[in-house]
């Protein structure tokens, strides 16, 4: 699995950035964090809010920064 | 009653009773009214943001730039400036923003009416003075934001300024971002509490530094100390509170304190208003992030029109409202 986390590198980004991380360890999930900072390629998703989630191409989230428990789910919906 | 009644109460025990200050002195005037004004003003932000947040994640920028895609001069930039007011608008986002619009057709003119709306009208702003000063200014501020959002994005999109935007703008392609998952209730509740958290986290200090200085004018500042320097009689006043405005970059929690005090020390309301709008509305680190998109010159452009516009409107309210008190 791949999870990308758009943004141009604010505060919010770093932290969805890092939420993602945490639960990708907490779950013991086998996938890559990949940040994208190119606004050429945040904007090849549609998106127009940062920060947002993108798990194997697909946006998730824009423009906020979900909780935990949201991750948690979106990553095991997507993992199956 | 004033809901915040018990407050007042409980600022005026602690500084008459336990301090002992007298109510006649200075420092008992100051600090009765800090310790009355930063609890009202942090339990009105934190409340008031929690429902602007609500509300915000109802119209997701997507979904604004899907309104006004196609929009035209005039109908456009009123529909812009109004939904610059609601849609969710940090200074990290301007860019992504600004190409997103450019790039589905929303004409230049009108995405400049949405971006200077949005900052402009803060409803921080909106509620902190609807709280402190009643419901007039309140209206007074919003309507000033709106027809300087709307004029500015008409002459903007009248000049035809699209060479002034970055040419990479035009470049790049945006992509199909599919069907986003609408919200729950339930992750709507969740971000609006950590949105609270978050601005109140960050805003705080500027709410206290403001208040501060504004307590120790309230205490130590005679009243009408200020009618000769920026009371009616300067007719210069309105431009210089503007220029002393644009530099200062605070948050509309920070400012709005002082702004009240300034009017009861006699500022007058359209020249206490230009400063609050130049402090709020005119920002170096917005300008800074637009550079990214814009051409020096647009930006410029920009900021002139702007800081014209503030101070049309500061003259206008000066001349409508001789003295609101």
């Amino acid at each position: 699995m791949v999870i990308k986390v758009l943004g141009s590198g604010c505060a919010n980004c770093q932290k969805l950035e890092a939420l993602a991380a945490k639960v990708v360890s907490d779950l013991g999930l086998d996938a890559d964090v990949v940040k994208v900072t190119d606004i050429g390629q945040i904007m090849a998703y549609g998106v127009m809010s940062t920060p947002a989630l993108v798990i194997d191409e697909e946006l998730k989230v824009a423009g906020r920064v979900p909780t935990y428990d949201e991750v948690v789910a979106l990553l095991q919906r997507s993992a199956h | 009653m004033d809901p915040f009644y018990p407050l007042q109460l409980l600022a005026n025990w602690i500084t008459y009773n336990v301090l002992g200050l007298s109510a006649t002195s200075k420092l008992g005037a100051s600090l009765d009214f800090f310790l009355f004004d930063v609890p009202k003003v942090l339990i009105l932000l934190a409340v008031v943001i929690f429902f602007v947040a609500v509300i915000r994640s109802f119209f997701p920028p997507e979904k604004t730039k899907k309104l006004l895609s196609h929009s035209r001069l005039y109908g456009g930039n009123i529909a812009a400036a109004l939904l610059g007011i609601v849609t969710p608008f940090c200074s990290c986002s301007a860019v992504p923003l600004f190409i997103g619009f450019v790039e589905s057709g929303v004409p230049l003119g009108v995405t400049f009416s949405f971006l200077v709306a949005s900052p402009m009208i803060n409803e921080v702003a909106v509620i902190l003075l609807l709280g402190l000063f009643g419901w007039q200014i309140a209206a007074l501020y919003v309507v000033s934001g709106l027809l300087i959002a709307i004029t500015s994005g008409i002459i903007i999109g009248k000049l035809g300024l699209e060479s002034w935007v970055e040419d990479y703008v035009y470049e790049i392609r945006m992509g199909e971002a599919g069907k986003l998952p609408e919200q729950t209730w339930r992750e709507r509740l969740a971000y609006a509490l950590g949105y609270v958290k978050e601005i109140v986290g960050k805003v705080w200090p500027y709410v206290v530094v403001g208040i501060g200085i504004g307590a120790v004018m309230h205490g130590y500042v005679p009243n009408d100390f200020l009618v000769k320097y920026a009371g009616p009689g300067n007719p210069l006043a309105v431009p210089l509170a503007v220029l002393i405005g644009v530099p200062l970059y605070s948050n509309a929690a920070g400012v709005v304190p002082i702004v009240g005090v300034l009017i009861a020390k006699g500022v007058s309301v359209g020249t206490a208003l230009a400063f609050m709008m130049a402090v709020v509305g005119l920002s170096l680190p917005e300008a800074i992030i637009l550079r990214k998109v814009l051409k020096p010159k647009l930006i410029a452009l920009y900021f002139g029109i702007n800081a014209v516009g503030i101070v049309a409107i500061g003259y206008l309210f000066n001349l409508v409202i001789p003295l609101a008190r």
